[in-house]
């Protein structure tokens, strides 16, 4: 029995941390946003289906313009076929939209869209003007590296990309 | 009536159920395949197999592209995708998890048929395919 209320304890402490945690990104939102870390986003689809090939970028790095032009070409996803059932595409483009860097759930998404005209809608992520500035250190070479193979592969060197996160100190560009 | 209904709505299921299990194995899926190519699965080869595996063929690019080329030329080895993710083996032998999806497998043929060879596979490739990759060591 003390083992049950103490159980419950411990589920109600973790529930109000994660809370907090939660709330944090959208807190810091208002500011200008130090943190380069992502909200933490789940979706089995998103995560399922655009992982299969490369990491699942985050809806945060586009507009909604921009998924919605990409996913209704997935036959012909720079250069290889990524079709997807019409419930699947359409589940997964629902929460691209949600998601999107114009969507305002995001600190990212803010700064992504503050270098973007209105009409734009760019297919690629590394496209993007933000893109370009953040990276505007690293070489065509350093890109072409066979550890990195391309600037689509951010896990290369954003060692926790797959967690969200890209914060600048946990960049290790490979040799 | 309304029992007789609920009956054949069970068995259809349970059949659905049965068939659907059945198919989700190498060797589920194969048989699957040889009905669909109306030859039995004594007919598929997994020679044939082995060379749709690994021939190049012209890519959209012009770039030769073949399955070999993304999955290495051991399918038992793991692979690297065009942005260089990791991708798992595709022999079962190394990896249990393949073919024991009938959709997955159904998605992927779709789409890598279509950038491999700029077109479907049919029925007996698939077939081949599986029964070389099921004996790959």
């Amino acid at each position: 029995m003390n083992y049950l209320l103490r159980g419950i304890g411990v589920v109600a402490a973790v529930g109000v941390i994660s809370l907090l945690a939660f709330s944090l990104p959208s807190g810091e939102a208002h500011g200008d946003g130090g943190s380069h870390t992502l909200p933490k986003l789940a979706h089995k689809n998103w995560q399922q289906e655009c992982a299969s090939c490369h990491i699942a970028y985050s809806p945060a790095f586009l507009p909604k313009a921009s998924w919605r032009r990409l996913m209704s070409g997935l036959d012909q996803h720079f250069g290889e076929n990524a079709s997807l059932d019409p419930a699947t595409q359409a589940d997964i483009l629902r929460f691209l939209e949600a998601n999107a860097a114009d969507a305002g759930t995001s600190s990212m998404g803010r700064r992504v869209m503050q270098g973007m005209n209105p009409n734009e809608a760019p297919l690629r992520i590394t496209e993007t003007r933000w893109f370009v500035r953040k990276h505007d250190e690293v070489s065509a070479a350093t890109w072409s590296r066979k550890s990195i193979g391309s600037a689509a592969n951010c896990a290369a060197c954003h060692r926790q990309a797959e967690q969200g996160v890209f914060d600048e100190d946990t960049v290790r560009i490979p040799k | 009536m309304i029992e007789r209904i609920v009956r054949i709505a069970l068995a259809t299921l349970g059949m659905a159920s049965a068939m659907a299990g059945a198919a989700d194995s190498p060797a589920g899926l194969m048989a699957q395949y040889a009905k669909q190519a109306g030859v039995p699965v004594s007919a598929l080869s997994a020679p044939r197999g082995a060379a749709l595996y690994r021939t190049e063929h012209p890519g959209r690019d012009g770039q030769a592209v073949s399955c070999a080329a993304c999955h290495t030329a051991n399918p038992t080895q793991a692979g690297r995708t065009r942005v260089g993710k990791r991708i798992e083996p595709l022999a079962p032998a190394a990896n249990p998890q393949r073919f024991t999806d009938a959709a997955k497998v159904e998605k992927w043929f779709r789409r890598n048929c279509q950038d491999v060879l700029q077109r479907e596979c049919s029925a007996q490739e698939k077939g081949d395919f599986i029964a070389w990759l099921s004996q790959a060591r």
